[in-house]
Order: C-alpha cells, then sequence, then structure tokens
C-alpha cells in the first residue's frame, strides 16, 4: 500500500453516520473510495451541491453538474444545489460536521498552511480558508515528511497560515495526532511503525496517549 | 424590462480597462459565448472578477482571456487551474488579489445589498489581512472587507424569459445570482429565451429586475456535447 492509499484510507476510518462532509482535493477525495460499509456521510461541494454522487457515464452528464474541481457529478435522490453565498453560508456557518483538507505544513498549535509557497507555488486559497474557519472538525492530512526526509508536523509553521489554530487532527502515512491545548498526542500508528520512528522523524513535540492503536485501514 | 440582444450588441456594452464579474465555476455554469466575442475583440487591460480561474489546464472559458493576455488583474479566490495565469502572476504581468472563496462571495452580495462591509472571522492570523481591517465586535475579532462591485456583469443562467427572469439549473447557479445584482450592466447569457409565464414565480432565480440584457447563447444540447468532449478528453467520465 502506498503512502497516499494508506492516508486516504485511514481518512475514511474519520466519517460518522450522517454526517456533512467536505473534502478537499487530493488524498482527502480518494477517502470517499474506503469509507467503511454501513456509514453513510452527506458530502458537500464549495461550489454549490449536498449529497452528490460519482461520476456519470459519458452521455448521462449533465453541463450544469460538477463538483468544485469541475468534473461531471450526479445529483442523486436527496441531492441539492444552490449558489455560492448559500454554499459558504453551509460551511462558514458551521452546518459542516468536518472537513478533511490536504496540507503544506501543520504545527503542534493546530496552524495550517496549505495555500501558498512565496514565489514558488501561489495557487489560491480557494475555499480551504473558509473550511478551516467554519466546520466543526477540521482534520488536516499530509505525508509525515518532505521527498528530502525533513518532517511536515512542525514546532512552528514556516509558510504563510492559511488558519491559525484550528486543526484538531493530524493523519499522516505514519501517524494520528490529536492536537489538544497543550500539544500534540500521538493516538495512532501505521501498521508496522514504532513511536520511535515517528519520534526521530517529527519536529514537533509530542506526549504518546496511553491508549496509542494501530491505524485501521 | 430587459432587452434581447446580439453579440455585436453585446460589443457595445463592453470597453477596455473596464470591471467586469463573470459567473461561472471552472467553465460550469459560465457565459461561455460572450467569452469567446471578448476574446475574440481583444479587449484589454480587463480587471476580471470571477471566483476561480478556467477549467483546469486553461484555454477553456476565461482561460481564452488570460490565454491573450487581456487581463490585467484577477480578483478572486484560486488561479492555480489555469497555467496562462499563473505564469503572468509570477511574471508580474497580472496583479491578482486573492480572497477567501466565501469572503469573495459575500463581498459581492454586500456589493448588491447595500451593505457597508463583510465581517467574517475567516483569514485571521493570515496574509489575507493585509486586504481587511481587523475589528472587534462583542468581544470577538473580525476582517472586514469592503464591499464589490462591477461595471459589467456576464452571467450565465438556462432560460431567461422576456422579462429578464432568470432560470438557473444544477451546480450552474454558483456566483451567477449573486453578480447579477452587483453591477451596473448586467448582461445574461441564456440557452434558451421563453415566453413570460414559462418559468414559475419560484422557479426564477434571478428576477428580471436585475437583467438588462438578454443574448443566446449555445443551446442546451449544444452545450450537453461541448462539455462532454472536455471530460471526456479529460477522463473524467465513468467508463
Amino acid at each position: 500500500m502506498n503512502q497516499r492509499e494508506i492516508i486516504a484510507r485511514r481518512i475514511a476510518q474519520e466519517f460518522e453516520n450522517g454526517a456533512v462532509i467536505n473534502l478537499g482535493f487530493g488524498m482527502p477525495t480518494m477517502a470517499a473510495n474506503y469509507i467503511p460499509e454501513g456509514i453513510e456521510v452527506v458530502l458537500q461541494t464549495e461550489n454549490g451541491g449536498l449529497m452528490f454522487g460519482g461520476a456519470p457515464k459519458k452521455g448521462e452528464h449533465s453541463a450544469d453538474m460538477a463538483n468544485a474541481g469541475g468534473e461531471p457529478i450526479t445529483m442523486p435522490k436527496g441531492s441539492s444545489a444552490f449558489d455560492l453565498a448559500f454554499s459558504f453560508c453551509i460551511i462558514r456557518g458551521g452546518h459542516v460536521d468536518a472537513t478533511v483538507l490536504g496540507a503544506l505544513e501543520v504545527d503542534e498549535n493546530g496552524n495550517i498552511a496549505n495555500w501558498k509557497i512565496p514565489g514558488k507555488f501561489v495557487p489560491g486559497m480557494g475555499g480551504g480558508m473558509d473550511l478551516l474557519v467554519g466546520a466543526k472538525k477540521v482534520v488536516a492530512a499530509l505525508a509525515h515528511t518532505d521527498k528530502e526526509g525533513n518532517s511536515k508536523v512542525l514546532k512552528s509553521c514556516t509558510l504563510p497560515l492559511s488558519a491559525a489554530g484550528v486543526v484538531k487532527r493530524i493523519i499522516t502515512d505514519i501517524a494520528v495526532f490529536d492536537v489538544a491545548a497543550d500539544g500534540l498526542v500521538l493516538v495512532e500508528r501505521a501498521p508496522g511503525v514504532s513511536v520511535e520512528e515517528i519520534t526521530a522523524k517529527t519536529e514537533a513535540a509530542f506526549t504518546v496517549s496511553p491508549e496509542i492503536k494501530e491505524m485501521v485501514l | 424590462m430587459a432587452k434581447i440582444i446580439s453579440m455585436e450588441e453585446v460589443g457595445t456594452l463592453l470597453h477596455d480597462r473596464m470591471t467586469v464579474m463573470v459567473g461561472g465555476f471552472l467553465g460550469v455554469g459560465a457565459p461561455l459565448k460572450v467569452i469567446d466575442f471578448m476574446a475574440e475583440k481583444q479587449y484589454k487591460d480587463l480587471t476580471l472578477i470571477s471566483v476561480v480561474a478556467s477549467y483546469p489546464g486553461g484555454g477553456f472559458d476565461i482561460g481564452k482571456l488570460t490565454a491573450n493576455k487581456q487581463v490585467a488583474k484577477f480578483i478572486g479566490a484560486h488561479i492555480g487551474t489555469d497555467p496562462a495565469l499563473v505564469k503572468q502572476y509570477n511574471e508580474g504581468t497580472v496583479e491578482v488579489e486573492f480572497n477567501p472563496m466565501g469572503t469573495f462571495i459575500e463581498r459581492i452580495r454586500a456589493g448588491g445589498a447595500g451593505l457597508g462591509a463583510v465581517i467574517t472571522p475567516v483569514g485571521l492570523g493570515t496574509e489575507v489581512e493585509e486586504n481587511a481591517q481587523r475589528v472587534t465586535f462583542f468581544g470577538k475579532d473580525y476582517l472586514a472587507f469592503a464591499p464589490l462591485k462591477a461595471e459589467v456583469a456576464i452571467v450565465k443562467a438556462v432560460k431567461a424569459d422576456k422579462l429578464g427572469n432568470l432560470f438557473y439549473e444544477g451546480t450552474s447557479i454558483n456566483t451567477n445570482t449573486t453578480m447579477a445584482t452587483a453591477a451596473d450592466i448586467v448582461i445574461a447569457e441564456v440557452d434558451e429565451i421563453v415566453e413570460v409565464g414559462e418559468i414559475a414565480p419560484n422557479s426564477v432565480g434571478t428576477p428580471g429586475i436585475f437583467v438588462d440584457y438578454i443574448v443566446q447563447g449555445f443551446t442546451s444540447e449544444e452545450r450537453k456535447e461541448l462539455f462532454g468532449e472536455l471530460w471526456d478528453k479529460n477522463n473524467k467520465f465513468k467508463k
């Protein structure tokens, strides 16, 4: 199982039955493929839809049904579509139970950076900042280290922040941390990964939960 | 009452250096035919207000305007889908004002609704504060942003009746209803123009009083085919 699949599978364990969820692009969206049987979530798309379905076949598509990535979707029974101002009433107003967003960096104060690498990569924040502030629970998902092995779970983010002090849970390919008032708590480790390995690969300080578990994937 | 006009007549309403809002989200719900016309006529130095840039990969919808270097300033939430716009931004030839998406649309709503500012917690502690004023209400900090308006808004609906009442479908509503309230001149591109009474009162997404001009766009069948090709080429359909 590759790094991305581990993260996507672990994200899918976060969802509670009936929850309203907004998934960021990349690994969070992939997670929709691994939602455990018996769990039904209401997916929200920030361009203006609730309870949408997967891609249609060509010919069964509508030019007026797409997700926030511009991809065709279906609108099954029970779904709804609305304008962008209303969509962000849902997001900012606290009507989304959880959001899972990719991140470039996170830190021990629950800060998250995911919209800008100055001078290199400036796509914009899209709806990310609104989700980070408005969703009831914010989960950040990212590779634990960069390609050179440097920790992306930091003492303090170095990149421009997307929001301050909002992340409640961090999911990486080797660990799951909860962000508590007094710092990070390691609550899960990936199969075959020791606490020592996680310590060696993490810049942020953390405590180890007495009930630490192995990730369910 | 809205006036039905030809594409050539749309040209009399547009000019270089204008501030223009364009509805749509990555091309979906975008006034594709008016955008094509703007690209053909080469209006220059536009301030373009759109929630996001073109369909991923560029060259589609408003990506035609950036590819032609017609845009001097872009106000929106995201540009990462349009390689031409990203390049021009990185080179410093296009100015970009980044807004969190919810703040962007609420600024336009404020512009159309006569409100003095948007007061939001989103962006506190980030670079977004540079475009805002930090304010405190009822013991909490917020950012205050100015309302946003334009000279012209070009919106897209599925149908217009001859009074200008607009009917939208699916996620194509996106920014269109809000933008239709916040410009001096509102042009609606539609798939079909129908008789008054054919759009039921509660199905009217934008009342005709907001719409100054109606122009025929691609038909619904043509748009279905166009997006069919686009999504097929990008491997977006279920096999």
